[in-house]
């Protein structure tokens, strides 16, 4: 086996091009474990920690809106630690992977990478139309985060391409994250829910996992949801929900599941528990909302 | 591959290492270092818990390769020539161990809690635990000794993260 250590960026795209069989490793918190039960022999491992710059974040724009760019390489740890106001959906999201010590080595650009349908940061990217930064010898090119999954642990990337970065709009509602499993620590997910309420442009994002091959946005959810505020003009005059617009919320999010029976749960469970979380998620976040326009007198900028 | 990294405070190397390797294999089965326990090799006991860069990680996941040049702090350098660290003191004290095999890991992970965090609430500390798996004690004896170690380390005015170059 081949161990190649490039120290910087540059050299990290030119050995993915020179070897595009390489397997990166990162945090290592699904490559080793492949690797200590000998599921998998890769023929050369391309370490991407000695690469500083993956491991930093900076505040963007992206066409006029307010976006934080997050190196492939930060660890689950620090966006807990630097990034819970500006992206709450993705801290809450990433205080339910793994444990501390699994906090602090996985990153999202491993998550992205590996494309567990589980990922547990995919839903929150997906509830805030993430976009990901791809980077080959070739050149870059920024995919929104709804293309990049195309299968089980299947992606948009090419054999040269390695993830740079995510990009990921600063909030500027409530955000909510729901899992289900066994225990708080250590699970892998049964399914799990992240809703994102967007009032500067009356819109609302979801995304689903653990709940389809691919993790994926319950659009229709969306489209009718935000409908159904602007209709009764909730966004400026916010009021408790009527129970009817929650029921179909979570009766739509259910639909758009397309689960299978596993180990940790069977399709129907993952369909009940799903429409569940989005009821719960969505209370949570309206609550939040009432309470912050309440509060202020105005919407909650972030 | 030769490994040349920074453990306890020394420099080491080890040879022969395969590219494929857990740090956790060169530890215990190249340096002679058999504090960290080898179980699940998965990331899920915390049984390998050491520091890595003075952050605790698990070494059954940290590729050998990626530990070359850095600093590793093992369950072997918590303690000083003289005098166990706080966190292994109050496990004694307070009876938290029992078959022993979990304690290594748990050593760690508290110690890196009780550096970081002056005065830990119980749900701090259960959350700081919360990779580590014991299936002896019940965790209640631990809980004690991480709320002892804790309150000794207030006592002494220690709040330096000491993980890895205790020397």
């Amino acid at each position: 086996m081949d161990f190649l250590r490039p120290a910087c960026w540059s050299e990290a795209l030119e050995a993915k091009a020179n070897h595009p069989d390489a397997t990166p490793v990162a945090g290592g918190t699904d490559v080793m474990v492949e690797l200590n039960f000998d599921h998998r022999r890769p023929e050369t491992l391309l370490d991407l920690t000695r690469i500083e710059q993956l491991r930093e974040w900076s505040r963007t724009e992206r066409d006029g809106v307010a976006s934080v760019r997050i190196g492939a390489g930060v660890p689950y740890s620090r966006l807990i630690d630097e990034l819970g106001t500006s992206l709450p959906g993705l801290a809450m999201a990433s205080r339910t992977v793994g444990s501390p010590q699994i906090r602090n080595r996985g990153t999202l650009g491993g998550n992205l990478a590996s494309a567990s349908p589980a990922g547990d940061g995919h839903p929150p990217l997906l509830a805030s139309n993430a976009e990901i930064e791809l980077e080959s010898v070739r050149g870059s090119r920024t995919i929104p985060i709804g293309e990049f999954f195309t299968g089980v642990k299947r992606t948009a990337m090419a054999p040269d391409e390695l993830v740079a970065a995510v990009h990921v709009p600063v909030s500027t509602g409530p955000q909510q994250f729901s899992k289900i499993g066994t225990r708080n620590a250590m699970v892998i997910a049964v399914c799990t829910f992240a809703i994102a309420l967007w009032p500067d442009r009356r819109g609302v994002g979801t995304g689903l996992g653990s709940a389809a091959p691919t993790p994926r946005p319950a659009t229709e959810a969306e489209a009718f949801l935000a409908a159904a505020l602007t209709d009764a003009d909730q966004w400026d005059d916010p009021r408790p929900l009527p129970d009817s617009i929650t029921e179909r919320f979570g009766e739509l999010v259910a639909h758009a599941a397309a689960p299978i029976d596993d180990v940790r749960g069977t399709a129907g469970y993952r369909t009940h528990a799903l429409r569940v979380l989005a009821r719960r998620t969505l209370s949570w976040a309206w609550d939040e909302y009432r309470g912050d326009t309440e509060f202020s007198g105005r919407q909650r900028c972030a | 591959m030769r490994l040349k990294l920074n453990v306890n405070g020394r420099d080491m190397t080890a040879d022969d290492v395969w590219e494929g390797e857990s740090l956790l294999y060169v530890l215990r089965e190249r340096l002679g270092l058999p504090g960290s326990k080898n179980a699940c090799e998965q990331g899920e006991c915390g049984s390998c818990t050491v520091y890595l860069d003075r952050v605790p990680v698990c070494a059954c996941l940290v590729a050998a390769g990626q530990a070359q040049d850095r600093e590793v702090g093992t369950v072997e350098g918590l303690a000083d020539e003289e005098e166990l660290a706080p966190v292994q003191r109050a496990f004694i004290d307070e009876g938290a161990v029992q078959c022993g095999f979990c304690t290594p890991g748990l050593l760690v992970a508290a110690d890196d809690l009780v550096n970081r965090v002056p005065d830990p609430s119980d749900a701090e500390i259960r959350e700081a635990l919360a990779g580590n798996l014991c299936r002896c004690t019940g965790y209640e004896k631990i809980m004690a000794a991480v709320r002892t170690a804790a309150e000794r380390n207030a006592g002494t005015g220690i709040s330096e993260s000491t993980g890895g170059d205790r020397e």
